[in-house]
Parts: C-alpha cells; sequence; structure tokens
C-alpha cells in the first residue's frame, strides 16, 4: 500500500542497544523488525489534540518509539477530563494539558522527541506546522478544525488519520492521502451548530475515546511501517455498547473541491464561518428572555405562581433538581398540552442551551410568558444551593 | 423488510430505537416510509427544498448510495440502510 511517509534514513534512525533492548517485542516480530523500528523512529507525528483521543493515541505512539511527537492543545486539564483523557491525573487539574500530556509521554519513553505546541490551531498556523510532520492525527471535537485539519492535510500531501467519537458510537479512517477520499469527500458540508451534540451535551462511554484512539494509533502506525491494510478507504464505525464494527467503503469524489480534480480549495478559509459559527457559540439568537438564579430564588421565595419547566432527562433529574416539572426537550412538543400558557414559565436544564430551544419552541408555540434560567441548573448550584452536586 | 440503522445522534427522533423495519423497493421510498413513521427525524434527514442533507449519508450495505443510483437505488431483501451522520467530539 502507497504511503506518504519519506524512506527512513539509517543513520538518522540507528538504534542504540537501550532503544533496541526496549523494542524487543517489535524487533522479532518480522512485520516490524529492525528495519520497521528505525522507520518509527524516523517518523514525525503530529497529535491535534491532548484529550480523548489524543491521550491514547499519543501515549500508545510514544511507547511504539515514533521518534518524534508533535501535540497541538491550548486547554487546561478539567475536574470532568479525567473519566476518559487518561494522559491526565487528578493532580493535573488546572494544569496546561500540554504539560501534563508531555511530561507522561516522556516518562513512558524519554526517546521520544516531544514537541509541543501551545496554540489554537487555524488557518494561520495550520499549513507550516502540518509541513514539519508525515502524519496528522485528528483527535479535536468540532467541526470547524476538523475541516481545517482536513484542507490542511490536503494542501501539505499529509494523510489525515482520523477518529471520532459521540456517546457511544465512533468513527476512524485514514483520510487525505493522494489516492484516497479525503474528510470533505465523505461530508462535503457540515452539520449547522447546534444540530449535532458536543460531548458535555451528549455524554461520552468513558472507554470510547480509547478504542478510538488506538485504532487511530494502531492505524498511524501501519502507514508509518507500511504493513497491513490502512482504513484508507474505508470508514470504520464501532458502536461499543453492541460491540459491533462495521465497515462503509469510501470513495474519493471526483468533484471533491479539495481533492478532486478541480480544486477549488487552494488556501484555508475561516472555518467558523464555513460551519455558520458567528464568535462564541451562544445558546439561541435574541428574544429569548432570560432570568438569572438569584431572582428565581427571590420569586420562589415568596411564593410567586411561577411554573419551573425542567427540560433534562430523567436521569439528570436524579442527580439534581429543583423541584421543577420535568419534559425532556424532545418529549416537549408531545407533551406542549402538560403547560398552562397563562402562568408564567421558567424553563432550566443543566447550563441553559437546552432549556433556551425549549423557551425558544413554546414562544413560536405562542406562549408569551416564558423565560429561560441563565446558567440552567450549574448557576443554582454555584450561586444559591453549593450543597447541589454538579455534573 | 428493509432495516433502516439509525445512528446515536437520531435515536432520540425514533423514539430510542437504533433500527427501523420498512418496506420498500427502493432507498428514496425506505428513507420516506422512516420519516412518515418518525416525522422528527426530516429535518434531520432533510432540507427544507426536500434534498438529503449533505452531512448525512446514507448508505446501502457498505456502499455509499451517492456512488450508486442515490435515492433511486433498488432494495433487495436482505439489504440493509445505514445513515451515517458527521459526528465531532474527540476532546470534550
Amino acid at each position: 500500500m502507497a504511503t506518504t511517509t519519506p524512506e527512513a534514513k539509517p543513520e538518522a534512525a540507528a538504534l542504540s542497544n537501550e532503544e533496541i533492548l526496549r523494542y524487543s517485542r517489535h524487533l522479532i516480530m518480522p512485520e516490524v523488525g529492525m528495519e520497521g523500528q528505525q522507520k518509527l523512529k524516523a517518523a514525525r507525528v503530529l497529535c491535534i489534540g491532548a484529550g480523548g483521543l489524543g491521550s491514547p493515541l499519543a501515549l500508545y505512539l510514544a511507547a511504539a518509539g515514533v521518534g518524534t511527537l508533535g501535540i497541538v492543545d491550548f486547554d487546561v486539564v478539567d475536574y470532568t477530563n479525567l473519566q476518559r483523557q487518561i494522559i491526565h491525573a487528578t493532580a493535573d487539574v488546572g494544569r496546561k494539558k500540554l504539560e501534563s500530556a508531555a511530561e507522561k509521554l516522556t516518562a513512558i519513553n524519554p526517546f521520544v522527541n516531544v514537541r509541543a505546541f501551545e496554540t489554537r490551531l487555524s488557518s494561520a498556523n495550520a499549513l507550516e506546522l502540518f509541513r514539519e510532520f508525515d502524519i496528522v492525527a485528528d483527535g479535536t471535537d468540532n467541526f470547524p478544525t476538523r475541516y481545517l485539519v482536513n484542507d490542511a492535510c490536503v494542501l501539505t500531501g499529509k494523510p489525515n488519520v482520523y477518529g471520532s467519537i459521540f456517546r457511544f458510537e465512533g468513527q476512524a479512517s485514514v483520510f487525505a492521502t493522494e489516492e484516497g477520499p479525503c474528510y470533505r469527500c465523505l461530508y462535503p458540508e457540515p452539520p449547522p451548530p447546534g444540530l449535532v451534540p458536543s460531548c458535555a451535551e451528549g455524554g461520552v462511554l468513558g472507554i470510547l475515546p480509547g478504542l478510538v484512539g488506538v485504532i487511530q494509533a494502531t492505524e498511524v502506525i501501519k502507514l508509518i511501517l507500511g504493513k497491513g491494510d490502512s482504513l484508507i478507504g474505508r470508514l470504520l464505525l464501532v458502536d461499543a455498547l453492541s460491540m459491533k464494527f462495521r465497515e462503509l467503503k469510501l470513495r474519493k469524489n471526483p468533484d471533491c473541491p479539495a481533492c478532486g480534480g478541480h480544486r477549488t480549495i487552494t488556501k484555508l478559509i475561516d472555518y467558523n464561518e464555513f460551519c455558520g459559527i458567528r464568535g462564541e457559540e451562544k445558546p439561541v439568537a435574541g428574544g429569548i428572555s432570560e432570568i438569572q438564579v438569584e431572582e428565581l430564588k427571590r420569586r420562589l421565595d415568596a411564593k410567586e405562581d411561577l411554573f419551573v419547566l425542567d427540560v433534562r432527562e430523567p436521569h439528570e433529574y436524579q442527580i439534581c433538581n429543583i423541584g421543577g416539572h420535568l419534559i425532556p426537550l424532545g418529549d416537549l412538543p408531545r407533551r406542549v398540552n402538560e403547560l398552562d400558557s397563562s402562568r408564567e414559565i421558567v424553563a432550566h436544564c443543566r447550563s441553559g442551551v437546552r432549556s433556551a430551544k425549549a423557551v425558544d419552541f413554546l414562544q413560536q408555540a405562542g406562549f408569551k410568558k416564558v423565560h429561560n434560567l441563565a446558567g440552567g441548573i450549574l448557576a443554582w448550584a454555584d450561586r444559591i444551593d453549593p450543597k447541589m452536586p454538579k455534573y | 423488510m428493509t432495516k433502516i440503522l439509525i445512528p446515536t445522534p437520531l435515536r432520540q427522533y425514533t423514539g430510542k430505537q437504533p433500527t427501523v423495519d420498512v418496506e420498500a423497493g427502493t432507498v428514496a421510498e425506505a428513507l420516506s416510509g422512516l420519516t412518515a413513521r418518525h416525522p422528527e427525524l426530516r429535518r434531520h434527514l432533510y432540507t427544507e427544498e426536500g434534498k438529503l442533507r449533505s452531512f448525512v449519508n446514507v448508505y446501502l450495505n457498505d456502499e455509499d448510495v451517492r456512488y450508486l443510483q442515490k435515492e433511486a437505488t433498488a432494495i433487495k431483501d436482505g439489504d440493509s440502510i445505514s445513515i451515517v451522520p458527521s459526528i465531532a467530539g474527540g476532546r470534550e
């Protein structure tokens, strides 16, 4: 299978006795051997993101002896990351992900040259950055960056080892090789913002980025070694709940604007604009009446006639609630007759995003006295009831 | 009977069912049967003009219908249809 990695330069990738011992389990396999391990050592892989997917990906690439590992991340370790971002430990909360990651990678394998890039990948820096590496592994969490990574990979001729996850389902493939499709061949356009929930909104099974991230690491290694059947031209679909792995055929789209016969994408664009996002993604447009948690508390204490509508899911209600009437957002259209439009309604969810949609929906349905609880139950836990658990 | 495999992000519109069975001779008929039964799915699969949304791919078995006869693609007994939307989760 043709690859785009450069030939290993033997003198540059010579292995010391220590390295030979370290990688002995690789070396005794014909599929790797000294030649393969030297290729790994000469390889330069860029990991975009040191989070859910990036954690297992980078850890295994370091263990395998990839010579140069670039990591791009500008974020800080958050407590909620620890459920799945296994490169980070409890003591790292509050620390830069890059520092935390680089430390663990070097501890696993000091022979790896870890290059840290504390930056937000953008149209201004992507091309220059990608040129210094042979393979890019995409572990990002938003559509604009996925399109940016894809286009930059096509423009610089670097394979894009792709992985993505949602709840308990994942996808993996290898895009942007000469002969294979690119991400845009599969998805020419992104979904409008708000249509596909992020992990923070939809949740994610902690092990899932582990499964998919290691699949990505496997594909990176196979590309470097030039062995095995790569996922080029195949989309691997993983369903962790049923533990089913399916494969779909991916074709290179001859009319693809990025990698097809008549390319119209010759430079990087404004990806936020492409994905329809203007600045920070805020919950729903103007016209939504908001109420702060302090005011809600005051009015409830004064026994005012307010109807509190909780649009979260039943399992969330069990974690914590303020006694609201529960109608999950997805059920609202069906159950709107449970609401009295003559009463004043305050809708809330966890953080204010879903409830804004609920308010928008109710307003369109003719409800005149509906307000969104700004910040959701998280804001209530923050400012009104510190004993309430946050999640 | 054709099985339509529903991806996770869209299961909230099919009453959480991961698969929906329909009787259909073509992909168009199958999708139409699906959205007739679960109308909320319509706006996630189709634009207002009735075109299949470009961030949603439809596969007959393992082939993208774009490279077959698109929605006119004929279905045989035992075939399955997969709806594959783009997902982006990775770090967060």
